[in-house]
Parts: structure tokens; sequence; C-alpha cells
């Protein structure tokens, strides 16, 4: 194996970091730290080197290729980096309807990248994602680990070309449903009115 | 309405029914919910309080079995009976583990539990570890959520720092403590040893059982894993009484439950409402009404067998019962509506995908069925390449699949397969003869 990228030990300098993770398990479940290390190291570089890999397995006391047969099982940790902002699109039934397939071919167009790709500047990446758990407010895209949902043509086109000067712009958060609070959510009066007052998420 | 509905008076079993009040879901969207000083402002911890101090663990476990509540991450096993099957303590570790992974289509509940109300799970794990004399508690969140996961590391160390958790909880003898861990996308963690399998570091298969996760579970030791509802659930079985929470629902079903709605209806999201609550007032009086022609519905989760849009199904009560004898299942609750125009060839193509992604590869049938052929074959019918026959051998292997591979997963894939082709086998006749859908329309994409 051909190493180009550093090899100065992740945790090297962060012994707190490190301690903290596998203080969270107990003595016997020591391996339990495994992801929260992957993790940890992903939050940082974006993605999982080989090199990484090697470092925590040492850290829980089994093998590279293990690390890496536990890495590779999960949709969201990668072995090659991302760009600077990773989009992940949902495509599961809910969102399906609410228009995420065109909403993928818009960004396929827009960014010039297909699924599983980075853009040559390494600003964006473009991974389809499996229900993420945001239904009542589809269709719905993660920008790294902040979730846009309802995300109309114009929103997209919004968000993309805020992300473009490097602007995170602030989620809206459109929840329907009873997520109103504690006045909404009062017993109803009978008779049965033809349904609840207007909630939100009707933008 | 039917005989399905005789001798329900008595109980709470609408939401329109005056008695009726939201509770689990009462802080959620509020500002500030999150919060430890909100959370006591309305009466936080004082379940946990009440049972710590004035009851006994048994007499915790009575409550829950007397309450009827049944678990609500979707297999829908009674939450007494289950913390019951714990052994009694040896002096070794004991284990609590929250299922917030979260990941079956159509189900969004859980999420805003761990965004905006943080210490009512914990409050729920207090009475729950208390019930079982566990030791400590693993919150398992999918990696998707972060914004939750955030909040609930920040809602532990709160109510850590407040002597709620850790040590000798409220001044009395009982200590316990919980630990949060990050899912990374991988719906197979949903079920209960695969889960189990992912905290402890290794690939998310899912075991063999026996033995159960209460006689061997985390790190080989006594575990329970309870979904983020049911332990909601539990803090108000506690507060207002086992009695209070049997007075709503139908006979096999108590209590309230959280139901969520997607797809074309005017207000999606998630609603409170008493089991046994139809789907048209689910539907129509909550939701708003489709927003689109109607063709079927989804009952409970992409899992869940769909039903026509017929009254007979719209009248049909929500609890565990009904949708087991019309030949489908509560789930999670999660109900999502398929438009008339959407082809239900290319709506199930769809679901038979994510099946496929999120096949774990264990066993064959799921394998080589859910993860290989059944793709396969949708995509020759939607091609336009299939030929009549092709129907009756996409119902042939779902036949072979059902019931034959290791854990529900595959089940969760052919089971609404199925149920597409009782409903709807004119759609795939018509695209396999036609070469071309009948419906061609495929979403609805708002400028």
């Amino acid at each position: 194996m051909i190493e180009l990228e550093t090899t100065t030990p992740y945790f090297a300098d962060k012994p707190e970091v490190l301690s903290e993770i596998l203080s969270r398990y107990p003595k016997e479940g020591r391996r339990s730290a495994l992801m929260p290390l992957l993790w940890e190291v992903q939050r940082s570089e974006r993605y999982i080197s080989e090199a990484r890999m090697h470092e925590i397995a040492e850290i829980v006391g089994i093998t590279a290729t293990e690390v890496k047969g536990v890495l590779s099982f999960y949709s969201t940790y990668h072995e090659q980096p991302v760009g600077k902002y990773h989009i992940q699109i949902c495509s599961t039934l809910s969102c399906a309807l609410a228009g995420s397939d065109e909403m993928y071919d818009h960004l396929v167009n827009e960014l010039g990248i297909v699924n599983g790709e980075t853009d040559a500047e390494g600003r964006f990446s473009l991974q389809k994602a499996e229900c993420v758990g945001s239904c009542g407010t589809a269709p719905v895209l993660l920008v790294n680990d902040t979730y846009y949902e309802r995300v109309t043509r114009s929103r997209c086109q919004h968000l993309i070309q805020a992300l473009r000067q490097d602007e995170m712009p602030e989620p809206w958060r459109e929840r329907g449903g009873d997520t109103e609070g504690a006045a909404k959510a009062r017993p109803l009066s009978q008779p049965a009115p033809a349904a609840p007052a207007e909630e939100g998420g009707e933008a | 309405m039917s005989d399905q509905n005789a001798g329900r008076a008595e109980l709470v079993n609408s939401r329109h029914d005056p008695r009726y009040e939201v509770t689990m879901y009462r802080h959620v969207g509020a500002e500030g919910s999150h919060q430890l000083a909100y959370y006591q402002q309305h009466g936080g911890y004082e379940a946990a309080r009440k049972v710590l101090t004035s009851m006994t663990p048994a007499a915790v476990v009575d409550e829950m079995k007397a309450s009827g509540l049944r678990g609500r991450g979707g297999a829908g096993f009674p939450t007494g009976v289950k913390w019951s099957f714990m052994p009694p303590p040896d002096g070794g570790p004991r284990y609590l583990v929250c299922n917030a992974d979260e990941s079956e289509p159509g189900s969004f509940k859980d999420r805003y539990f761990l965004e905006d109300d943080p210490h009512q799970l914990i409050e729920g794990m207090i009475i729950a570890a208390f019930a079982m004399h566990v030791t400590y508690g693993f919150i398992y969140i999918r990696g998707e959520y972060y914004h939750g996961y955030e909040r609930t590391v920040a809602a532990i160390q709160e109510a850590r720092a407040a002597g709620l958790l850790g040590k000798n909880i409220m001044g009395t003898d009982f200590s316990f403590d919980i630990t949060v861990h990050r899912g990374a996308g991988a719906y197979i963690c949903g079920e209960e040893t695969a889960l189990m399998n992912s905290l402890e570091g290794l690939r998310a298969n899912p075991r063999l059982k026996p033995p159960f996760p209460a006689a061997a579970g985390m790190y080989g030791r006594p575990t329970t894993i309870n979904n983020v509802e049911s332990l909601a659930s539990a803090v108000h079985v506690i507060n207002k009484g086992a009695a209070w929470f049997a007075s709503m629902g139908t006979e096999d079903s108590k209590g309230t439950k959280l139901y969520q709605i997607s797809g074309p209806v005017k207000r999606t999201g998630v609603y409170e409402m008493p089991m046994g609550a139809t789907f048209r007032e689910f539907i129509y009086d909550y939701a708003g009404g489709p927003t689109v022609e109607p063709k079927a519905f989804i009952p409970g989760g992409s899992s869940t067998p769909m039903f026509p849009w017929e009254d007979r199904f719209l009248d049909m009560p929500m609890d565990y019962g009904s949708l087991a004898k019309n030949g489908s299942m509560l789930g999670t609750g999660g109900v999502i509506v398929i438009p008339r125009d959407k082809c239900i060839v290319d709506a199930l193509y769809n679901l038979v995908r994510f099946y496929a992604h999120e096949s774990c590869g264990k066993c064959t049938p799921c394998r080589e069925g859910v993860g290989h052929w059944l793709p396969r074959m949708y995509q020759k019918l939607l091609a336009g390449l299939g030929r009549p026959e092709d129907v009756d051998l996409l119902e042939n292997v779902v036949g072979n699949i059902r019931g034959n591979a290791f854990c529900p997963l595959a089940d969760a894939c052919v089971m609404p397969v199925q149920a597409s082709l009782k409903w709807f086998r004119d759609e795939y006749e018509y695209l396999a003869e036609h070469g071309r859908p009948k419906y061609q329309k495929s979403d609805w994409w708002q400028a």
C-alpha cells in the first residue's frame, strides 16, 4: 500500500477526544467505540483513509480488515473524500412522489456530477440516499449533516447558489402535523370541525 | 360504519372526543422544549420521581402490563410483558437499549422526540431501567439524525448535571446512565439483534434467536430494546395511570399513538391520536385530505401491505387487530398516500430498490431474491421489456421468498409486492403487455 497522505495519527494530538469516546462504553465493549471513532475521523477529514483504518483498528484491538468490513457495511462512511458540501438526496417513495427524481436530475445538470461523484473543485458531491426520515416534509436533501426540507425547485436553486458562495442557509423547519407547540395541542371541540386550524407547513 | 365499531363507545378512540388530550407530543415544536428547564416547568421527571421514590420495580412492570401498551416500533409486542422477560438480577451488568434507528420509509415520529423533547425519552428510560434493574442504557440514533443526536447528547449532559442521571438519581440508591450511539445509514439496524451487533462494533447482521436479548443481548448480558415512542408512552402511563391509558383505544390496542402521514395530502406530518381512530378521520379531518386523486394508501410504513382507496378500508380503525384481520399491519403508523396517476409498478420498484439496498446479505432468499432478482424483474417491466408471464414469475418469486428469510426484512419487501399484485394486478399486466405504464406521471415537484 502506497501512502501519499500524512501518516501522523489522527488521535495523536487529541488524547482527550479519544478517551472521551472510549469512556462511553463499558470495558468489555471496547469495540463499540469503532463507529464513533470512524465518525470522528470522517467529520474532520470527509472520508476515512486506509491509514486511519489501521490507526482505529489498533485503538480498538481488531484488524484493519475488520474495520473496513464494518465501514463498508454502512452507507454514510466514505472511503474516498467527498465534497465540502456533500449533498444527499432522499429517493424513497414519499420523496419520490414529491419530486426527488426531478430534483436529482436538476442537481446533476446544475453541478455536472452524478450519484457518487465529487466535482473537480472538491466543492460538491452527490449521493442518492434511501429514506432519511423526513417523509412529511418531502422532498428533502441533506447538506453534510443539515436537513433542507420541502425543497421546491426555487429553494433548490437558492440553496445551490448560496453554497457556491460558501454560505450555509439556515434550514427552514416546517414540520406540519402536531409540531406546532402546546397551544395547538388541545382537544378539539365537538362537533368535529372539518379540519383543525391551519397549521404551519404551508409556506 | 361497520360492526367493527360496535362496543367501542365507552373507549376514547377518536381525537374529536373531548376527553382526548394530546400528551406525548404536546411540547414538540414549542420554543425551548428540548431544554431541561422547559421540561421541568411542564411536569417533567415527576413520573421518574414517583417511580424511584414510591414504587417497586415489579409494580412498575405490572403498571405497564395493565396499561396494555404495545411496542411502537412496528411489531406491537406488549411492552410490560417484554420488560418481565428480564431474568432476576445477578449482580452483573444489564442493559436497556432505545431503538432510535427509525428508518422505515413513511416513519418520522421518533426524530422529533430526539430534536424537540429528548428529556421525555430520558425520563422514559429511567422508568424502564428502574423497572428492569438495568445498570446502563444506550440510545441508538440513526446517523442521519445529527440534529437529534446533538440535542439528545446535550439533554443527557443537562440531566446528569441535575442529578437525574448518574449515581444515586434523585438521592435514591438507583444509579443509571446513558450513552448515545450514532448509526451510519443501515435500515437493518432497526432489527433489534442487528442493532446490538452494530452497537458492539460489528457488521449489522441480525443474530439468530433464541437466545433472545433478555437472556443474552449486549455483550452477552440481559438486554431489553424498546422504541422511542414506547419509552415516551411509559412516562404518561406512570403519570396518569394504567387505567387512563387503557381507557383509550380498542380491545387489543390501548392508549395514544403517533401517526404519520406523507404523500399528496394537505397537511402532512405527525399527529398524536388515540388508537382505534379511523384512517378516514386521520387522512381527512387532520391531514386535510388528498390533494390529487388517490388510489391507494400504505397504512403503517413501507413494509405494511397497501389498501386500495375504498370506504371499507378508510373506515378501518388504526389498531393492531383490525389491520391484521385485513391482511396488513399497523407497523409504525406511517401512512403514505399514493396518487391515482402514479404507476403502481414504479411505486413498488421504488420500495423494492430500497429493500434491495438495505438487504444485509446474510441469507440467500434475501440476498439473491430481494437484493438481486426482484429489482431486476421490476427494471425489466419498467423498461418495457416485460412479457405477460413475467407477472406470474414475479408472483412466484415473492411467494418463495416469503417466510423463508433469516429476519423480517425480506418479508417487509415482498408483502407489499404481494398486496400490490392483489389490488393492482391490472397495472402490472398492462405494463407487461403494452410496454408502457397505464399511468405515466411520476412525481409532483413544486416550483
